[in-house]
């Protein structure tokens, strides 16, 4: 993971989800995996698959397809974790993981290439989509890790503990 | 690369903030009456390694400050200036408002720039006083006695004598030690500079030089005595011999004194009183004490009279705020080496494996096994070892308790004898961070309610002197804690009776002692009846006992009235690791800390009861328990519902008793705690999570929160099934 990025485009790591293409931020991506065993915690939203023992860390899973609402499939070999860096407001990098249906391809996406959403016509809240961006006439939708992964349930705020 | 300032200045932080305790420790010990060169000469290279660095940041008020601190060690150095309680007391001020005045450039906060000044201008006033010059340079081993000073005006007139007395400046003598030469200093470039600041006059004492044939080249026997005439600061001159004042003797007194000034008045008369031979400790403490106020007042109006501003509070505060901030840690070069050497041999034993796995036929079964039983040996020393760096000495947070100790009986007007042992046992940093706030709370205690006043001391037949005695050592796994005073101990009728006027217990009830002495935690319970500036402060005994918990330590009270009390917290020997009792529900594994867990059983069906419908409860012997099920708290399916065929484990949280029930306890076993909250977040009810030996993970419940869970889940059916009933009717 070294970071000759060259000055006019990053890459992009983009994976499936229910048939449309979401990229991320190639740098945020620390290793991608097969499904293993998670250990299941208790209340907490559906979408928290539970905390995996990655090389001694706890890292929590989520699964996407139920964080956007969509119908949830089987977890099996094929299914493919992504584990991604996220820093939440106060600037403190958190590993997570990311449950996909598949990856897809590492593209050069120039940041003035990423147009900004349209209000609707995506599966998912746009308020965690960073743009739009077209790489060989596919349309992907660029997420934004921070925001999606720090909203409500994952925010650090101790709401429920007092 | 640029050179990262911000890694100096935490360095500078943490140097200042030990070379702060050093000073205070020195200070503490001159006060004992040990008094010595070393000492006096640790304490100057304190504050002037403080000023060395502040330099570097341009910290002015921190470089100001302590070159005055300085120059005052300095003169006390060179025998120049006495050494009094009083000057004692204002150096210990002021490596408080040192210390206030780093913690404030550290966290980029304001301090109190009064209290600061107060101290300086006190300082000053000091330096301004006529300086009582001693005769002869002391040898380096003689120590420096307590004496009167004479305040009189003979050295001054002295410098009178020969010259005009309306200029203004400065007479300056200047001895440099026979090696100054040989550190690249020239005298000459000096006079240069000094000759910049105004008319400069110069004699030479040649007297110390010796014959020709035993002169060394390369030494400096000679001396000079200037006179300059100029109207400059004195921290100018400072300036100028800076580079040398280490390796000379220099004494440097204005040709007029000046005006005294007001404050000098005050420490003149109090040094006046030490030539009474120090019985009277009590009075020259309220001397101190008026002054302190005096001073204080000076600088800010303290509205309320009841609650006089008290020196103690100013010196606790800043002591934890640097405790909790120092993230880094200093570990001794041993430790590392026996790391060293743990991991040389970690990896000779894994060359020996790979050897063995090269060529693998069943003739060397032994040997693997061998190998493997190394490798266990070898991880698990690595294991310890490791620990070992995160482990302090106690000293650490036994050392503020001299300057606590003695403030405080100052305060208080008490005799306190402190002793400490065992300050070299050993604690996780992290647990002695944290216990430091509780130990502050039990040792005010025990000098505020527990040792008694002089009088009433000897009116009971017990030595004017009391006695409070820090003692820290290991115990099966464990770290004992003991806080024991000599002073009334606890008045058991008085907290029966005041736990049935709190309405904590029944007219009626014969609690046993333990008990009663469990009520002293309860929140909001004092025995004291009007509440001093001491106690009714910071934190509570309840908040003792919550941190001694939240720490998994206990603690415990021993005492017999008239003879004082024990006060004694065990604590776990590190954070990292706890044994664990794992259980299981349905398909998970939880585990629960064994030191939270009284007992488990299997449920008798004929001893649960249902509570107003909304809970169980077991009667186990004379108490009834509340059934917390796991499985609906937590929303799994368990293998069964039916509390016969469970076990339930009888746990205690924060003072409360709770029944568990889950399907099957598994094994005993230590397991490392992993935070959640690194990459995910808290979750109620739940502490940490561990890996499991096959590389799952597994959660640690966290009791008390269970119980706070439980209660507000069987609130909210409550007040669900009188909303239903309402609807009916």
């Amino acid at each position: 993971m070294n970071s000759d990025t060259t000055q006019t485009a990053d890459k992009y790591l983009t994976f499936f989800l229910a048939k449309e293409e979401y990229a991320v931020d190639i740098l945020r991506v620390q290793e991608i995996k097969g499904w293993s065993q998670v250990t299941t915690i208790p209340n907490t939203p559906k979408y928290i698959c539970g905390v995996i023992n990655l090389r001694g860390t706890i890292v929590p899973i989520i699964d996407l397809r139920l964080r956007f609402n969509l119908e949830c499939q089987e977890y099996g070999a094929m299914t493919v974790v992504i584990v991604v860096k996220v820093l939440s407001q106060d600037a403190k990098e958190r590993i997570m993981g990311i449950v996909v249906d598949a990856v897809s391809d590492v593209y050069d996406v120039a940041e003035n290439e990423i147009k900004p959403p349209p209000d609707f016509g995506s599966v998912i809240n746009t308020e965690f989509v960073r743009g739009l961006a077209t790489v060989n006439e596919k349309m992907v939708i660029v997420l934004d890790l921070d925001r999606l992964l720090n909203s409500d349930e994952l925010a650090i705020v101790e709401s429920l503990s007092h | 690369m640029p050179v990262n300032l911000n890694e100096i200045r935490e360095l500078f932080f943490e140097e200042s903030f030990d070379n702060l305790d050093r000073m205070e420790s020195n200070l503490l010990e001159l006060e004992n009456g040990s008094v010595d060169d070393e000492l006096i000469n640790s304490i100057f290279r304190g504050a002037h390694s403080i000023k060395g660095g502040a330099g570097i940041f341009d910290f002015e008020h921190i470089i100001s400050f302590s070159h005055i601190m300085e120059t005052l060690l300095d003169g006390m150095r060179h025998g120049e200036r006495i050494i009094t309680q009083s000057v004692i007391d204002l150096l210990l001020r002021s490596v408080d408002a040192l210390r206030m005045m780093v913690s404030a450039l550290k966290g980029n906060s304001d301090y109190d720039v009064q209290e600061v000044q107060v101290c300086q201008d006190d300082l000053q006033g000091i330096l301004k006083a006529p300086l009582e010059k001693a005769p002869v340079i002391q040898a380096a081993s003689s120590p420096i006695e307590i004496t009167t000073p004479h305040p009189n005006k003979e050295n001054l007139s002295h410098a009178e004598e020969d010259f005009l007395p309306a200029d203004k400046g400065w007479h300056i003598v200047f001895k440099p030690d026979l090696s100054m030469l040989k550190t690249g200093n020239d005298p000459i470039n000096l006079f240069d500079e000094l000759a910049c600041l105004g008319k400069l006059t110069v004699k030479v004492d040649t007297s110390q030089v010796p014959a020709f044939h035993d002169l060394d080249v390369q030494a400096c026997y000679l001396s000079w005595e200037l006179i300059l005439y100029a109207d400059v600061e004195r921290a100018l001159i400072d300036e100028v011999f800076e580079w040398v004042e280490d390796e000379c003797q220099l004494d440097i007194s204005p040709l007029i004194p000046p005006t005294q000034p007001l404050g000098e008045t005050v420490s003149l008369k109090q040094n006046g009183k030490e030539a009474v031979p120090a019985v009277d400790k009590n009075e020259k403490s309220v001397l101190s004490l008026e002054k302190d106020e005096s001073a204080l007042e000076k600088g800010k109006i303290s509205s309320v009279k009841t609650e006089p501003p008290s020196k103690h509070t100013v010196l606790t505060h800043n002591v934890t705020h640097h405790a909790t901030e120092a993230n880094s840690i200093r570990v001794s070069i041993d430790k590392i080496d026996d790391l060293i050497n743990m991991v040389g041999e970690l990896v000779i034993t894994q060359s020996m494996l790979e050897q063995i796995g090269n060529n693998f036929n069943s003739s060397l079964t032994e040997q693997l096994r061998d190998g493997l039983s190394q490798l266990e040996r070898n991880s698990r020393e690595l294991q310890e070892s490791v620990m070992r760096i995160r482990m302090l000495p106690i000293s650490f947070s036994f050392n503020r308790f001299p300057r606590l100790v003695h403030n405080l009986s100052l305060q208080l007007n008490k005799k306190v004898e402190l002793k400490l042992s065992g300050e070299h046992t050993e604690l996780d940093k992290t647990v002695l961070e944290k216990m430091s706030d509780p130990l502050v709370h039990l040792v005010r205690n025990a000098l505020d309610h527990g040792i008694e006043t002089p009088a009433m001391r000897q009116a009971v037949g017990k030595s004017e002197m009391g006695t409070l005695h820090l003692h820290a050592f290991h115990q099966g796994g464990n770290i004992i804690i003991q806080i024991s005073d000599d002073g009334a101990g606890f008045d058991l009728e008085k907290i029966r009776a005041k736990a049935i006027g709190q309405g904590l217990l029944n007219q009626d009830d014969h609690p046993s002692e333990e008990q009663l002495y469990d009520f002293i935690f309860h929140p909001g319970f004092t025995t004291v009846a009007q509440v001093s500036d001491l106690s009714g402060r910071g934190v509570g005994m309840d908040v003792v006992r919550r941190n001694i918990r939240a720490l998994g330590g206990t603690i415990e009270i021993q005492s017999k009235p008239g003879q004082g009390s024990t006060f004694r917290i065990r604590l776990p020997l590190t954070l990292a690791i706890l044994d664990g009792q794992l259980v299981r529900v349905g398909q998970e594994i939880y585990i629960l800390s064994l030191l939270s867990i009284i007992e488990s059983l299997r449920v008798k069906p004929k001893l649960v009861n249902s509570y107003t419908g909304l809970a169980e409860v077991y009667r186990l012997r004379d108490e009834y328990i509340p059934i917390l099920r796991l499985y609906d708290l937590f929303g799994i399916t368990p293998n069964t519902t039916q509390l016969a065929q469970g076990i339930l484990v009888i746990v205690e949280g924060e003072n409360q008793k709770i029944g568990l029930f889950v399907d099957e306890l598994l094994s005993q076993q230590q397991i490392v705690i992993k935070s959640l909250e690194n990459n995910y977040k808290k979750i109620p009810g739940i502490s940490a999570a561990t890996i499991l030996g096959d590389g799952s993970v597994a959660l640690i419940l966290d009791v008390a929160e269970l119980i706070q869970l439980f209660h507000a889940k069987t609130k909210n059916q409550a007040s669900h099934s009188t909303t239903f009933m309402d609807s009916l009717l």
